[in-house]
């Protein structure tokens, strides 16, 4: 393949006091692409999807998006730009509604493909759309993250835990719902602790540990690989 | 787009314009039927001051313990403008409100903290403009610790006018960010900073925004107060408890709303008139008591009962 990336993450570096908690990170995703983040707690994938959304700003290294650097694009302009992410522990508006959450996105990033009411019935969330979002349970929260994201009309989806807490019903759906997304396009990011989630998502995942990537490939394969079996295994 | 926000305005424009009406009215007509007329007009200029503490509290959880520090430096800036550019009173005006904004320009550093951070940094700042301002070594511009007079641009009734006039446009001002998106993008704001950000909202540049509008207000008031009164000492104008009824009035009243700080200023200031001056110790307790069981039990003042039950509060 020879389509040009959509993201470059190259040798980027971010430490936290003498902590490396990124140690040289380089990866790329094209459009249409779903890419599996995987790895032990602290490897460092929750940091790397903050440094690619403008949360964190590395220390070394550089985030190129449709090949310019965004190393000083504040967080507001990266969301204009087609870069947007849920979050692991949910960060919903809660005193609004459902709904203000997301009409809230859709105002201020630019209007995508979908509308308010498509991302609530993309996310299952129509039901709940006039109740405070504070009144939803985590699981939900989690969705109305996404359905806030989407509602940015992103081209870059960093999905960080989506699949912690839900059912196995649940995870199905997701999974379709999330690859019917990079058919139309869109690229994403997937941090997972759930393996099984992964493999139904995509072929390509990266393994990170310590803040590196250690392996590139299927989970299959990723299972059979001795470095990961010894990360994971401490084998 | 940004709907409800939109039909809010529009199906709730009758009680949203009643609101300013009612006030020009009440505080046009109020001098002539109750004599005491330095009540009304200070009732007029806590309302307005409410309004300007609810607009960074209510809207964007920043609690201005020092808010009185632009209220003083509009004051300062009023008595400047007359005394050492001999500007006419309504001219002058403009130097308050012009030293208010570039204040707040100068504090915007303050919005990086947060919580009971920003509330003492701010009280600190208060302070520090305070005795700027009393500073003997100043005299010749502010007069140093003995005060402004400005008894030769004594307008009791064009200041008057202007104080009603500003009331009116503060509460227009409260009630159309309430009901815009901008005042949505304030509220998600206060929720959560980074999700604001994400959802596209310029987070810094939106908060800066309403902080220097919240010290226009306050420094405007500050000037129309200072020329109403026409002679004022340093002590006068920064004095914390101006910070402190304003805060409370807009907490009693309820945050977030165009009409909770009038109601607060309404009932609290009638109360600190009926009883502050004639039973101080009273006042005191009733006052310490009301905060204490306004964090505790009502977070959202008393129009959130009405909030509550779903109904709309303007």
């Amino acid at each position: 393949m020879s389509r040009e990336p959509l993201l470059s993450v190259e040798k980027i570096v971010k430490t936290f006091g003498g902590f490396h908690a990124l140690d040289g990170v380089t990866l790329t995703v094209e459009p249409g692409e779903i890419l599996g983040l995987v790895g032990p707690n602290g490897s460092g994938k929750t940091t790397l999807i903050n440094v690619i959304s403008g949360l964190y700003h590395p220390d070394g290294g550089r985030v190129l998006y449709r090949g310019r650097s965004i190393a000083s694009w504040p967080m507001h302009q990266r969301a204009r730009q087609g870069i947007n992410r849920t979050f692991q522990i949910p960060k919903p508006f809660k005193t609004l509604t459902v709904r203000e959450n997301v009409e809230l996105a859709y105002h201020f990033a630019r209007q995508g493909a979908m509308t308010v009411d498509n991302a609530l019935d993309f996310t299952g969330l129509a039901p709940s759309a006039d109740r405070p979002a504070q009144s939803l349970n985590s699981s939900q929260q989690k969705l109305l993250d996404l359905a806030r994201a989407l509602a940015t009309g992103p081209d870059l989806l960093l999905v960080d835990e989506l699949a912690a807490g839900l059912g196995p019903q649940e995870l199905h759906h997701i999974a379709d719902s999330l690859r019917s997304l990079a058919d139309r396009s869109m690229a994403l990011i997937v941090v997972e602790h759930h393996l099984g989630f992964v493999n139904q998502l995509t072929d390509r995942v990266i393994v990170m540990n310590a803040g590196k990537e250690i392996f590139e490939g299927s989970l299959t394969l990723a299972a059979e690989d001795a470095t990961v079996s010894a990360v994971y295994l401490g084998t | 787009m940004l709907s409800p926000g939109r039909t809010h305005l529009r199906s709730h424009r009758g009680v949203n314009a009643l609101i300013p009406l009612l006030l020009l009215a009440a505080f046009s007509l109020a001098p002539l039927v109750y004599a005491n007329h330095a009540v009304i007009f200070q009732m007029m200029a806590f309302m307005v001051l409410a309004q300007g503490v609810n607009l960074l509290y209510g809207f964007t959880g920043y609690l201005p313990f020092g808010y009185v520090g632009f209220f003083g430096i509009g004051a300062y800036g009023m008595g400047i403008g007359i005394e050492l550019f001999h500007l006419p009173g309504l001219a002058a005006l403009l130097v308050g409100a012009l030293f208010a904004v570039v204040v707040a320009l100068i504090l915007s550093p303050l919005l990086r903290l947060s919580g009971a951070y920003f509330a003492i940094s701010s009280l600190a700042a208060s302070e520090v403009l305070y005795n700027i301002v009393a500073n003997p070594a100043l005299t010749h511009i502010t007069n140093g610790p003995y005060g402004e007079s400005l008894v030769q641009s004594y307008h009791p009734l064009t200041s008057y006018v202007a104080m009603v006039v500003l009331l009116v446009l503060t509460t227009v001002l409260v009630i159309v960010i309430k009901n815009t998106p901008f005042g949505r993008a304030l509220l998600a704001i206060r929720e959560d900073p980074v999700s604001a950000e994400m959802a596209g909202i310029a987070v810094v540049r939106t908060r800066t925004t309403v902080w220097i509008l919240s010290a226009l207000i306050g420094g405007l008031t500050g000037a129309i107060f200072g020329w109403h009164l026409s002679v004022f000492y340093p002590s006068t104008v920064f004095d914390l408890s101006i910070s402190i009824l304003a805060i409370v009035f807009t907490l009693f009243g309820g945050g977030g709303t165009a009409i909770g700080p009038i109601l607060g200023s309404v009932v609290l200031y009638g109360l600190y008139n009926a009883i502050g001056i004639s039973a101080p110790q009273y006042f005191e307790l009733i006052y310490g008591l009301l905060i204490v069981l306004l964090v505790l039990f009502l977070p959202g003042g008393v129009v959130s009962l009405l909030q509550r039950r779903g109904s709309y509060v303007p």
